[in-house]
């Protein structure tokens, strides 16, 4: 484990140089916006991070929550494959707004039961807060990103920093102030069950983020809005590119959460201990079952 | 030996790093008045809520009547040191809802117990008003209301008078008498000589012993 | 399920009752509620025309921080003197709880409707162009989307420092999908430029996952140290 890290962060940052290499000078220029789009390359590539880690934020979050109880425990696991198949089922069968295509859907509702399943059995228990917390904070900041280079591409481009019809960016956001508020939960709670709220306001931010997406695109197809990033295909070439960067992108991420798991586990550590030394502190004294007899009690 | 109505085991409550118990082990049996005693900090009140079911155990388990706190709720009546009432509504009011909240629709049992404590029915001034004595009395009033097996009080005498705390006391002993189990968490251990079947002593998160009688020369505070 | 209705009755009335009784918590809202629609009249000040177009928005954010207002007692007579551990400890379900408040909210914040639309009516001289019947779905549901989940994160601040704001805090960002519902359907009647039925569609799916998650999820939250 402490070999691997070192290895991986050099690994990753070999990764992150070659991406970049890969954006700035092997990528074709684009013929409409010139250079400027390179930026697709970080912007892109943070969002596909953030939502991943998003999701499996959402799957931690509610195996935690389903778990607690053995009644919901087993239920749960029952829903997480019915969810699975009928989702995958309905995306070919309903249809879809325009723009997205059946597998993708099918793929994303069927990694669903997949997750939860694999969640589970690697992170019992606690661990799956932690994960949880882990994936938050992580996400968020990829998310920021997201949210900086968006308006950052968008100016120089289309002329406008921002367009509130733009349902990429609009949900983007609506993520990022869910995340944000989830954390500040976190901070400010001072339950002793901070760990099940915050996994309820993220069961809540997930079911949120498709209304926002289908409120936003009713809303577009009334008023049509700018689109920033632009739709279409894009060259194969370029496609390339995007895929070096996020695999880079998702070393980067795992490299960081791994870093932050590792510490937050840690830090539980401490606390159990002080916690045990509190536990085991001054007094060593007798427990006893049944009444004695008049014996004295010390005070 | 009968089987013990309530059996706390290995109980330990954490909130961060400080530990309230520290495993706390007991059996305690049905009918009997147990008064809990210690210093501030001892744990008593914790252990207490967590006889409730308002403290969730960290580690270990309570089993009262067969059943966890929280299923058992309908034989636990619970009186802790806030009123539990609403200020702004008469005691026959708050009674009524509560009673509501238990399944109980009938009004005269309300006015029943009530008159049990010591008060009058139709005294429509708010709660709010109340003195200290008067509060603490419709207080148990309603931990009392659903004729619950079990009575867990926490300071039930606290800023009450000397005549009102020795009225009470009588009534708890009767309700003891009357096949009850009292838990009764209270500095004013001397109100309770006599009455109780058990003096239980506590000290930093733990039981460090269980006595049938105060000491001889139990010098603890005096009720006020 | 027969004590479920009873408890929630019973709490209902009990909040109604008290509520009427000191009316200072509701005089104050209702005066906050026609402040808040003064200084936007100020601050907004279009012609007619215009008006149509930015009043569904205008209304509904006032409203919002009005409800916000509003929702932040929800749970302050529970906590004084720790009620609330009363009902923790009684075999009332907790759902019974959640719905006596969130209906006594809804109660209270289309109250403040009532008195804030007649007056952006007036403030801005506004005129529904569209079928103004659909106006009340769209203020039942978008009303019930706020209060629902309001209620809810209410519960959630409790046990939380900085408890004032950190309703709002949780609130908005969840409710964004209702507030765009709300203020495109709103607006939508108004300007009469298309229909509102996605709209008071979209509202109506929003009202019943959010109320079957907060359903799901409140006895956590109410058991919540």
């Amino acid at each position: 484990m402490k070999r691997a890290f070192p290895i991986l962060a050099i690994v990753t940052a070999v990764l992150l140089a070659y991406a970049l290499y890969q954006a700035l000078v092997v990528a074709p220029t684009d013929a409409q916006q010139g250079d400027v789009y390179r930026i697709i390359y970080y912007h892109v590539p943070s969002a596909w991070t953030a939502f991943l880690l998003f999701f499996i934020n959402f799957i931690a979050s509610v195996r935690y929550l389903a778990d607690g109880k053995p009644s919901t425990r087993q239920a749960a696991k029952w829903i997480a494959v019915a969810v699975g198949v009928a989702g995958a089922v309905a995306a070919f069968v309903i249809p879809l707004p325009g723009g997205i295509r059946p597998s993708a859907i099918a793929t994303t509702v069927l990694a669903i039961p997949v997750f939860y399943f694999l969640l589970g059995k690697y992170f019992p228990g606690e661990k799956l807060d932690v994960l949880a917390v882990t994936t938050a904070e992580v996400g968020v900041v990829f998310c920021t990103i997201v949210l900086v280079t968006g308006p950052i591409w968008a100016r120089p481009v289309w002329g406008i920093w921002w367009a509130p019809g733009d349902i990429r960016l609009t949900s983007t956001l609506v993520l990022w102030l869910i995340y944000v508020s989830y954390l500040i939960l976190r901070r400010f709670s001072d339950s002793a069950q901070t760990q099940k709220l915050a996994a309820a306001l993220a069961v809540f931010g997930a079911l949120d983020v498709p209304l926002v997406y289908f409120s936003i695109w009713f809303f577009r197809t009334q008023h049509p809005q700018p689109v920033i990033g632009g739709g279409g295909s894009m060259d194969p070439k370029m496609l390339d590119v995007l895929m070096i960067s996020w695999t880079a992108f998702l070393f980067f991420a795992f490299l960081v959460c791994w870093s932050r798991y590792r510490l937050e586990i840690l830090r539980r550590e401490v606390e159990q201990a002080h916690a045990m030394q509190s536990l085991s502190g001054a007094d060593s004294s007798v427990s006893i079952s049944s009444p004695a007899v008049s014996t004295r009690g010390s005070q | 030996m009968s089987i013990p109505a309530i059996t706390v085991t290995n109980v330990i409550k954490q909130f961060g790093r400080f530990a309230a118990l520290r495993g706390v082990n007991a059996e305690l049996y049905g009918g009997k008045f147990y008064a809990i005693l210690g210093d501030n900090g001892a744990g008593k009140t914790t252990l207490l809520r967590a006889l409730a079911g308002l403290a969730h155990p960290t580690q270990g388990t309570i089993s009262i009547l067969g059943m966890t706190p929280q299923t058992a709720c309908c034989e636990i009546g619970y009186m802790a040191h806030p009123s539990l009432l609403y200020d702004e509504m008469s005691g026959m009011e708050n009674l009524r809802y509560f009673a509501r909240l238990y399944g109980i629709a009938d009004d005269e049992r309300c006015a029943q117990v009530v008159r049990s404590v010591g008060l009058d029915p139709e005294l429509a001034r708010p709660v709010g008003q109340y003195s200290q004595g008067m509060r603490q009395r419709m207080s148990l009033a309603r931990a009392i209301l659903h004729d619950p097996k079990i009575l867990l009080l926490d300071e039930p005498f606290s800023n009450v008078d000397v005549h009102s705390a020795g009225e009470m006391v009588g009534l708890l002993r009767a309700m003891r008498d009357s096949g009850k189990t009292l838990f009764v968490v209270t500095h004013q251990a001397a109100l309770l000589q006599g009455v109780a079947d058990e003096f239980i002593w506590m000290q930093a998160g733990q039981i460090v012993s269980r006595t049938l009688d105060l000491p001889a020369d139990f010098t603890g505070p005096v009720a006020r | 399920m027969n004590s479920l209705w009873s408890v929630t009755l019973a709490t209902l009335a009990k909040d109604i009752r008290l509520e009427w009784r000191s009316k200072d918590a509701l005089n104050s809202m209702l005066f906050f509620s026609l402040l808040v629609v003064v200084i936007f009249s100020f601050s907004f000040d279009p012609l007619a025309e215009e008006s149509r177009r930015i009043a569904g928005g205008l209304i509904w954010v006032a409203i919002l921080f009005a409800a916000v207002v509003a929702l932040n007692q929800t749970w302050a007579r529970e906590l004084r003197n720790q009620v609330l551990d009363a009902y923790r400890v009684s075999p009332a379900p907790a759902n019974a709880l959640f719905l006596a408040k969130a209906l006594g909210n809804f109660i209270f914040v289309s109250v403040l409707e009532a008195l804030m639309a007649p007056l952006f009516i007036v403030f801005y001289n506004l005129r529904a162009v569209g079928p103004a019947w659909q106006l009340i779905p769209i203020a039942l549901l978008g009303t019930w989307a706020l209060v629902v989940n309001g209620t809810f994160f209410a519960a959630m601040s409790i046990r939380t420092r900085s408890r004032e704001i950190m309703l709002p805090l949780l609130l908005f960002p969840v409710s964004i999908p209702a507030v765009i519902g709300m203020v495109a359907g709103t607006t939508a009647i108004l300007t009469g430029d298309d229909p509102a039925h996605f709209w008071i569609i979209l509202l109506l799916t929003y009202d019943v996952v959010f109320t079957t998650a907060c359903l799901a999820l409140f006895e956590t939250v109410l058991q919540a140290e």
